[in-house]
């Protein structure tokens, strides 16, 4: 695979850990991002960042695909979920239990930049690009797939947030 | 380009171990969905089920999911006769939730990374497991994964191992969403009130070679496509799903196909949107497989476990029963019985939809050419 563009999002570069703050600082509108979990609104913002100067964005399209590579996943959401299932408290959220899947993010991509090619989330014990590079030429043996996002995502209930997105093209581009 | 196909195959669940004592428990009529009343693994509502019987299980110091997910790896290695400790076969893991049983008490083993690099590490494999976790069609994303890293020729065999295991976090979750049924679910039925959730793990032993052997089962091809539409609800138009099946059939003339078997889940939604796409490809003829009225919702573990039931019923020359259908209830003709039928056709293919707007189908063929 070739990389075209790479953009990182962490507290250090963005100046504040608020992803919140992030958003309105880009100006974006959708509104859609507040229903998120922490893991999701990570990878649309650096998503957003990493498109915000493609030509013809939101156009349907079956030939880009998402991958997203984490080790911690949707962790962070998983126990705001599990508090609501506590024995004392039981009363369990819908609105968080479906943030409990690590690729719901790779949906929430495909949704706001109206992808319709292959949607593939990965789990890696730590951030290694040469086994995230592996893992995308393996993808674009499908044959309708003709560019792609790889995003490196984490942002664990005990950590600081960092996120790196790619976007990535078979080496025969 | 180098073929891959099935080398061996297990099935871990409730109902039986063993692929084909699994077989022979769904075409004699067994199931292994039971009644779950509320407070059962402190739910707050009853549920049916397919789940291991924990008192038959110590997990002081294992958990169970580790431990079925080892057992069931086993079994398939064992009967493929390869030396798994060798740097060209890859370990794959496909699973949904991992060992989310034990949330709030081991977070630092919740990572789904943690317990396909022991398992990887019983078998003494060199290699950086890949872990697969999209929702439910992990387990046809694990295969196809495997299939193309295979193809890449980075590797002679993959291990492709699905399991996921029950417990309070998934049941809550998916009574939260009024997903799940009281009563044993009835895909594509017109009374069906949503899905049962099932315990399981599933083997395949994928092998790459120049040729297929006769009798072999090959992984064809298989796609993955996002609805674009939905996180938590299918495409109304069947999008995804069509488009996954418009990809697979390319490879394939109808005639060759004995079945379908579809993801079946037993919600309005789903069953609706399956029937819409199957009609969308031209489908609708085609007998159906449907495998959750029997071993419930098996998450990661479901499309393996499927693909493996498929294969052996083929082998069998019959298309298995749906149990628990009578009258249909969607909106398209969906080819679906109650008993098992002839088959015809040495191929099939297999689906499944899930969170995210994900859909995946895949096409395996017995024997044949590249």
């Amino acid at each position: 695979m070739r990389i075209l563009k790479t953009v990182r999002l962490t507290a250090e570069i963005a100046g504040t850990s608020d992803l919140g703050a992030i958003y309105r600082s880009m100006g974006c509108d959708y509104p859609k991002f507040f229903k998120m979990d922490r893991f999701c609104k990570l990878g649309f913002l650096v998503t957003e960042r990493l498109l915000e100067n493609e030509p013809e964005r939101f156009v349907l399209r079956e030939d880009r695909a998402v991958a997203v590579f984490t080790r911690s996943g949707c962790l962070d959401n998983d126990l705001a979920y599990f508090k609501t299932v506590q024995p004392e408290e039981y009363f369990p959220s819908p609105s968080l239990f479906v943030y409990t899947l690590p690729n719901t993010v790779t949906g929430e991509i495909a949704i706001r930049n109206k992808y319709k090619g292959d949607t593939s989330a990965f789990v890696l014990p730590a951030y290694d690009e040469e086994a995230m590079a592996v893992q995308m030429d393996a993808l674009f043996q499908d044959g309708v797939t003709r560019s792609a996002l790889c995003l490196w995502l984490e942002c664990p209930p005990d950590g600081p947030f960092e996120a790196v997105a790619s976007l990535v093209v078979p080496d025969s581009v | 380009m180098r073929c891959v196909w099935c080398l061996s195959d297990s099935i871990y669940s409730p109902l039986a171990r063993g692929s084909e004592a699994n077989l022979s428990a769904l075409l004699e009529g067994r199931s292994g969905i039971r009644r779950y009343e509320a407070g059962s693994f402190g739910a707050g509502e009853p549920f049916c089920a397919s789940l291991f019987d924990r008192s038959r299980f110590d997990t002081s110091a294992r958990p169970l999911f580790e431990q079925v997910l080892e057992a069931c790896t086993r079994d398939a290695v064992s009967a493929a006769g390869i030396d798994a400790s060798s740097p060209r076969v890859l370990f794959v893991l496909s699973t949904t939730k991992g060992d989310i049983e034990r949330i709030g008490t081991e977070p630092a083993d919740l990572p789904l990374c943690v317990p396909a690099m022991r398992l990887a590490a019983a078998f003494g494999n060199p290699n950086l497991p890949l872990v697969v976790s999209n929702a439910c069609i992990s387990g046809l994303a694990a295969l196809l994964q495997a299939q193309r890293l295979l193809r890449s020729g980075r590797y002679d065999y993959a291990v492709v191992s699905g399991a996921d295991v029950h417990s309070l976090f998934t049941i809550s979750g998916f009574q939260s969403l009024k997903a799940l049924s009281a009563s044993p679910c009835r895909p594509f039925d017109a009374s069906r009130d949503g899905m049962n959730l099932g315990d399981g793990a599933a083997c395949i032993v994928l092998a790459a070679s120049d040729s297929v052997p006769a009798g072999a089962w090959e992984l064809v091809c298989g796609a993955v496509r996002n609805d674009a539409n939905h996180i938590s609800g299918p495409s109304r138009t069947g999008e995804g799903s069509f488009n996954c099946l418009r990809s697979v059939l390319q490879a394939c003339s109808k005639e060759e196909l004995a079945m379908v078997s579809v993801h079946g889940t037993a919600t309005r939604y789903n069953d609706e949107m399956e029937s819409v796409a199957l009609s969308r490809a031209g489908l609708s003829d085609l007998p159906v497989a449907a495998f959750k009225a029997c071993f419930g919702h098996t998450m990661g573990a479901a499309g393996i476990l499927e693909s493996i039931l498929c294969m052996h019923s083929l082998d069998a020359a019959v298309v298995p029963p749906t149990p628990g259908f009578s009258d249909l209830g969607v909106s398209f003709p969906v080819n679906v019985s109650p008993e098992p039928r002839s088959a015809s056709g040495r191929a099939f293919v297999k689906m499944l939809s899930g969170f995210g707007g994900c859909n995946a189908a895949m096409l395996f063929r017995k024997g044949g050419e590249c």
